[in-house]
């Protein structure tokens, strides 16, 4: 499927998050990942120790989610674009999900955008709750979005809204 | 006039950037000729990150990896940079010519570095000539360097990491990507780029081909339809799609002209991308003065051609007898760290590709004896 389409399995993405018990009790980083290839700033960039160490350039992510502060700072640092930051109780009532974005126009702070999924359909509408400036990161900005608790396993993108 | 030099670079890529630097660092007289106006080559309208080792500017965007390069090819001293200049061949003596400013020069090293990059395959289709039909390195040109976007809604041709790229370049450009067509049954490049881009909402097609392209006088649509397990098209699946431009991402070939001509041994290696140089570890050809680094030693990524720059000027430098301990160290190492980006599932093609270099193989020996 993934080889197909481009689009993860379920089986595939349960494979990479963390426990339903860990997705509640705070920020976490989730590297979608699936294939491997040689590539590792993902290790160098978290300074929790959460990533295991690369015996080979050509392993894949592993995150040690008990470690994982749920900080961000390997989501721009990922070349893949494929790390999301996902806190099921950021408030009482919303998730949140941090994704890394490259595309103009860039979305404001309280903006009403739409969340997509894996596959780039609309899951659900989502407000902007931060812009995380990417000037100094490279160019690559983290949006966090405040989405229902129960999409923050599917928003992975977003649309600004029409 | 005649040039000396220790030893000439062939192209001002990735690679031959590698090979100037790792070179001139040691005290060589180095002479950099580039076909184009900058140095880079196809680094400069890179403006993704790149994968790879930390060790070797992963994370970093091509862009500022061919600015890095730039500064530290002109910090030197020691290299002579000769833009908008081509190698013309390279002859019995040792001397290599170059056009220059529409002057032809002549450059005699002790060693040269062919590192001439690859070219862009085509497809055939009917109606491949028409205006609206481009290259993926045309398409990124235009964008990146250039800062005009090539049509309002395009049709990409090729599911690797090229055409992966550059779709996802086209999407930041604000251009409606309609698809992506892949013959494979499987996506070629990195998941990681498709995932990107099918979040954005655009199909891969895999298992599917451009049948034509139709329009008057420029594209106006593209057929594309179905492939079975032969790659046979299967009637009947045929859509028709409403685009204006069609990209072409279906593989890169070697630039090895100058090899053939110089006489080096050749093999044809369809996994490298073509026909390439026989040469052993080092990277020497059966010429002995010749080296070969990059894409035009077999079709990789710039990190590879990074890698394959360095230890080609290593291997010039022993030969040299310039700094021999110290370059037989580090070129151990960076043989190591070559070997460790192509020990993974990504690297089977390539590491299947350098056993036909290290043997040769009767096709590429046949070829090329009407030249001589």
């Amino acid at each position: 499927m993934l080889e197909k389409t481009g689009i993860p399995t379920s089986d595939e993405i349960e494979e990479v998050s963390p426990s339903k018990k860990r997705l509640k009790s705070g920020p976490v980083a989730i590297a979608e990942c699936f294939r491997q290839i040689p590539c590792d700033p993902c290790y160098h960039s978290c300074t929790a120790g959460a990533f295991a160490k690369f015996g080979d350039i050509n392993n894949k992510p592993n995150i040690d989610h008990d470690k994982c502060t749920g900080c961000g700072v390997c989501i721009s640092n990922c070349p893949g674009l494929a790390i999301f930051v996902v806190d099921y109780n950021y408030t009482e009532k919303k998730g949140l999900v941090k994704i890394p974005y490259e595309y103009l126009p860039l979305p404001k702070e309280g903006d009403e955008v739409v969340g997509l999924d894996r596959q780039g359909k609309e899951v659900c509408k989502a407000t902007v709750e931060k812009v995380e400036d990417g000037e100094n990161k490279d160019k690559t900005f983290v949006i966090w979005l405040l989405v229902p608790k129960d999409k923050v396993m599917d928003v992975r993108n977003m649309k600004v809204g029409e | 006039m005649m040039i000396y030099a220790d030893v000439l670079v062939i192209g001002g890529g990735p690679a031959g950037l590698s090979s100037a630097i790792t070179t001139a660092e040691k005290g060589a007289e180095v002479v950099l000729v580039e076909r184009d106006d900058t140095l880079g080559g196809q680094l400069v309208k890179q403006t993704h990150m790149f994968f790879g080792s930390k060790n070797e500017f992963a994370g970093s965007r091509g862009i500022n990896i061919a600015e890095n390069l730039r500064k530290k090819v002109n910090e030197n001293d020691n290299i002579k940079v000769f833009l908008n200049s081509t190698a013309q061949g390279y002859y019995d003596d040792g001397i290599v010519g170059i056009s220059h400013h529409e002057r032809f020069k002549k450059i005699k090293a002790k060693k040269v570095i062919v590192a001439t990059g690859a070219s862009e395959k085509m497809l055939p289709f009917p109606n491949n000539d028409l205006p609206g039909v481009y290259g993926a390195g045309a398409v990124q040109t235009l964008m990146n360097v250039y800062g005009i976007v090539p049509g309002e809604n395009v049709l990409m041709i090729g599911a690797g990491n090229i055409g992966l790229i550059v779709s996802y370049q086209l999407l930041q450009a604000g251009v409606n990507l309609v698809g992506i067509v892949e013959a494979d049954s499987e996506i070629g490049g990195y998941l990681v780029h498709a995932s990107k881009i099918r979040r954005a909402g655009v199909p891969i097609y895999t298992e599917h081909t451009i049948q034509e392209a139709k329009g008057k006088s420029n594209v106006e649509k593209a057929v594309i339809c179905e492939l079975n397990d032969n790659w046979e098209e299967i009637p009947g699946t045929e859509k028709e799609l409403e685009v204006d431009t069609i990209c072409l991402a279906v593989g890169l070939k070697p630039i090895s002209d100058i090899l053939i001509q110089a006489d080096c041994e050749m093999a044809y290696a369809p996994q490298l991308g073509g026909d390439v140089a026989v040469r052993d570890e080092n990277l020497q050809t059966t010429i002995e003065e010749i080296y070969v680094a990059g894409d035009s030693a077999g079709i990789e990524e710039a990190t590879a051609a990074m890698l394959e720059g360095e230890l080609a000027g290593l291997s010039a430098l022993m030969d040299l007898g310039i700094s021999k301990k110290i370059s037989k160290k580090q070129r151990r190492k960076t043989k190591e760290n070559l070997a460790s980006l192509r020990r993974g599932p990504v690297g089977r093609k390539i590491r299947e590709g350098l056993k036909i270099t290290k043997e040769g193989n009767d096709a590429g020996k046949n070829r090329y004896t009407h030249i001589r």
